[in-house]
């Protein structure tokens, strides 16, 4: 040590630091040189077999049970059965069409044979207990454990066949049976699941294997050799976390990406582009802003009613939605026609929603704000404040209300400041499951679930709609569920406890360069696991 | 730095034996280890403190989007299973017999043991804060030695204005207009992350994404460097040996960087030990700018989801870390004081 010190004054410093510098400098900017901006190397000779495309949101784990994948779709898992995009569910790991008990409390499913994960193991019915088991035990405390409240046991009948038993009878099941299928051995430990390898080192039957995960920035997927359905013939998926809307769309403008999620006002940039294709997915997304049943302002029928007829829902869709969605009034989409009422909507009319508060006792005040027996027709609208598209959304609608003399204030929080009001303050609400009505409308309208969570925040009763509700999820006859969905809409816009807004059309942009796209109805969570890509490993590379 | 006094006491006594310098600093050494222990404690029970007391609920994060469609009743038992809703004490004593086995615990927002996570990213951000560290020296060194030399010139006039500037100016603007110019308008080289998308983990992709964070996390460091060894340049270019070596008849480029610049030197060395804090803020935003996979991102990620596992074990790296960089500081400066070189 002391060596190195008497020798310091002798070596010169500078001379040997100086071409070090030189060099780290010329390898920098070499570096820089070397990259053009348009795509690199790789990209010029692009490979048809393989994709990159960029997301917005990056999954917090890849385990179904944490919610991966929740709605199917999952690249990496299968299902029990899979959504078809439009309105039907075909067997993916079921061999067939499940059996419903003629009490509908039971159903029971027959397993595909010869399909193996990824790690080489084979399906069996074990595999599909222990899944649907860790989802019920509160020891594992799964994230998707409240939506399978109806679920009571799962049983395995033989090597190829279980049976779920349920509490009730319910017309839905098929649609919470795409939960992706793990192994059994991965769940052999009964504890909680924040611990579980599947988080990081997914083991499924899907079409494609997770090759790296490198959080906040990529994942790449290789075609599963194996797979049950063929082989994929796109090899190589690759899925770059870009969470910043115009980065992306950057990005995507040097031909980056092979596809990505736009929201539709960036996206409408690249009609004209000549590398990328446009395309807009009808989805039974919604948003809407909760009525606290409990809140003298927004509790009042008058002042609910108003409100869903000063709103300027076209404007909306016109507005912050680019043009690409269309205007809500229930919670049921339009892009499921088989469930809607056409009838049960709410005109956009402002002199009938003045007449009715007049009618009602809100007289206005000197400053344009009604009121009703000291009560000023004031209340709060909460949204989360990092989801640009509800704040704006949110303000068209305070904007809207201030018309009619209705004043709403406008709060953007954190999710966690959120919750706690809920029974007392509005908030914009979005959600949306394609594959059956059951989810999207029973846990927003029903009264035995006012106030649990997100479940119907506002607190909305209504005898009729619940009876319709109950009545459809116990039917498995689908004109006869239409029928009483059909009445749950009537009876609702006669009553109506939240003001639905729009549903949304998710765009994506993508390179036109493979057979097999077809277009999908999306859910609420959707990004590259949805889109065109729903369907990838049907795709096959052109020309 | 805390305990610089026992460094001054090693400094005057220049006159005893190599062994007894050398017992004398790993004392210092020893000492500054048993130290670290009660800070290490400390620090990591304020890390569960605060986190406590953050507005963030835990479950809002594991749950993520499925907090839309949980029940209360299975959220109150989420919370049992996980621990949640234990007291802090509780929390923190379960994380501290988990350390002395090995296991630091599981970070929520990674879903992985937080080992997992250390050793998956660590080594991303000790290659970034080495590469700018060593892009910080070099430019300290040349650009003080010229500004030294040069003294009033333009050059240091030039180097002096920019040096003070740059100080105002946090990493990430320097990071966000450094994306602007290089990435957006120029094309040179990529905005964010370890490589190019769907390309395999090579080091020339890693160099070329490393060269914009690690060029920006050095230029933010070395302002600091350069205003110093400007100054101790300037000092030593007065010291008697330096005038000595002139009045010789030596080269000017022979006295300046043979004789004047060894001795303004071994100031710098130890004051880079000092600056470690500075490094490690630097890395976290510039990791977060970058998208760099490395283990500093990962504390804005783990703030906002109360991970106390992850958080307190970030937080006790990084006080090592300083801890280190200033023990660092306070042993160089025994070992290299010029006195006990030349008595050697």
């Amino acid at each position: 040590m002391f060596d190195t010190v008497t020798s310091l004054p002798s070596r010169p410093m500078l001379p040997a630091l100086a071409p070090a510098i030189t060099i780290l400098t010329v390898a920098v900017l070499a570096a820089g040189c070397t990259a053009p901006s348009e795509p690199n190397d790789e990209q010029q000779g692009r490979d048809a077999r393989s994709i990159v495309l960029a997301d917005s949101t990056e999954p917090e784990s890849l385990n179904p049970l944490l919610g991966y994948g929740a709605e199917g779709a999952s690249k990496l898992y299968d299902g029990l059965f899979a959504f078809d995009g439009k309105q039907e569910l075909r067997p993916a790991l079921a061999a067939k069409r499940p059996e419903p008990a003629p009490d509908g409390k039971s159903w029971t499913v027959k397993i595909r044979k010869n399909v193996t994960f990824h790690d080489g193991s084979d399906l069996g019915a074990d595999d599909v207990v222990a899944t649907y088991r860790a989802a019920l035990d509160p020891a594992y405390a799964s994230t998707v454990k409240s939506e399978f409240s109806m679920l009571t046991d799962v049983k395995r009948l033989d090597a190829e066949t279980v049976r779920f038993d349920l509490k009730y009878s319910y017309a839905a099941w098929p649609a919470k049976m795409v939960l992706g299928i793990v192994p059994s051995e991965a769940l052999a430990k009964r504890a909680p699941l924040d611990r579980s390898s599947l988080n990081t080192k997914p083991i499924g039957t899907g079409p494609y294997k997770l090759v790296n995960w490198r959080r906040g920035d990529q994942m790449s997927w290789a075609a599963n050799r194996d797979y049950w359905g063929g082989a994929p013939k796109v090899n190589k998926i690759t899925v770059v976390f870009a969470p910043d809307d115009n980065t992306r769309a950057q990005r995507m403008q040097a031909g980056e990406f092979d596809g990505a999620v736009l929201p539709p006002t960036l996206a409408k940039t690249f009609d004209n582009s000549d590398t990328y294709r446009t395309v807009y997915h009808k989805s039974v997304d919604y948003r809407s802003i909760t009525l606290p049943s409990g809140h003298p302002v927004t509790g009042d029928p008058a002042i609910r009613k108003a409100l869903n007829l000063a709103v300027n829902r076209k404007g909306m869709v016109d507005g912050p939605l680019g043009g690409h969605g269309v205007p809500a009034s229930t919670p049921f989409s339009p892009a499921r026609p088989e469930f809607l009422e056409p009838e049960a909507t709410f005109d956009f009319d402002r002199s009938e929603a003045e007449r009715l508060l007049d009618s009602a006792g809100w007289k206005e005040g000197a400053d344009g704000i009604r009121s009703k027996g000291g009560q000023r027709a004031r209340f709060t609208v909460m949204y989360f404040a990092d989801d640009s598209l509800r704040k704006e959304l949110a303000q068209a609608f305070a904007s809207d209300a201030k018309e009619i003399g209705v004043q709403v204030e406008l709060a953007g929080l954190d999710s966690s400041a959120v919750k706690p009001r809920l029974a007392k303050d509005a908030v914009v609400l979005g959600g949306g499951n394609p594959i059956d009505p059951d989810p999207q409308v029973y846990d927003a309208l029903h009264s035995s679930r006012a106030g649990d969570g997100y479940a119907n925040p506002g607190r909305y009763r209504n005898p009729t709609v619940d009876a319709a509700l109950d009545k459809a999820r116990a039917t498995t006859d689908p004109a006869q569920r239409s029928a009483y969905y059909r009445e749950v809409q009537r009876s609702y816009v006669d009553d109506p406890g939240s003001v639905y807004l729009v549903f949304l059309e998710h765009a994506y942009l993508m390179r036109d360069e493979w057979n097999g796209y077809q277009p999908v109805i999306e859910p609420h969570t959707h990004g590259t696991t949805w889109g065109p890509w729903w369907n990838v490993e049907k795709w096959t590379p052109r020309g | 730095m805390v305990e610089r006094g026992e460094v001054d006491a090693a400094r005057v006594m220049p006159h005893s034996a190599h062994r007894s310098r050398y017992h004398a600093v790993l004392g210092l050494i020893g000492r500054r280890l048993l130290f670290a222990v009660p800070v290490f404690g400390v620090v990591s029970f304020g890390v569960f403190l605060l986190a406590a007391a953050s507005p963030f609920d835990p479950l809002d994060q594991y749950y993520g989007v499925r907090m839309n469609r949980a029940s209360e009743a299975d959220l109150a038992r989420a919370r049992e299973q996980l621990g949640t809703d234990d007291s802090v004490f509780v929390q923190f004593g379960r994380w501290v017999g988990g350390v002395f086995t090995g296991d630091l615990g599981v970070s929520r927002s990674f879903r992985q043991p937080v080992t997992e996570v250390l050793a998956e990213r660590l080594p991303w951000t000790v290659l970034l804060c080495a590469v700018g560290l060593v892009l910080a020296i070099a430019l300290a060194v040349t650009l003080g030695v010229l500004a030294a030399w040069r003294q009033g010139g333009w050059a240091d006039r030039l180097i002096t204005a920019t040096g003070h500037a740059l100080e105002g100016i946090p990493p990430f603007v320097l990071a966000l207009l450094s994306i602007a110019v290089f990435s957006l308008a120029l094309g040179w080289l990529p905005v964010a992350g370890l490589t190019d998308a769907g390309a395999g983990l090579s080091a020339g992709q890693v160099a070329r994404h490393l060269a914009l964070p690690a060029l920006v996390l050095g230029i933010s460091q070395a302002p600091w460097l350069v205003l110093h060894l400007r100054q101790s340049m300037l000092s030593s270019l007065a010291d008697e040996h330096v005038t000595g070596a002139r009045a010789r008849g030596l080269g000017e480029r022979l006295v300046v960087l043979r004789h004047a610049l060894p001795t303004a030197l071994l100031p710098l060395i130890t004051l880079i030990g000092v600056r470690v804090p500075e490094l490690v803020t630097g890395a976290v935003l510039v990791e977060e700018v970058f998208s760099w996979p490395g283990a500093a991102a990962a504390v804005v990620q783990a703030a906002l989801a109360v991970d106390f596992p992850l958080l307190a074990a970030l937080t006790l790296l990084a006080a090592g870390t300083t801890l280190l960089g200033s023990l660092f500081a306070d042993v160089t400066t025994a070992l290299l004081d010029p006195r006990v070189a030349t008595d050697g």
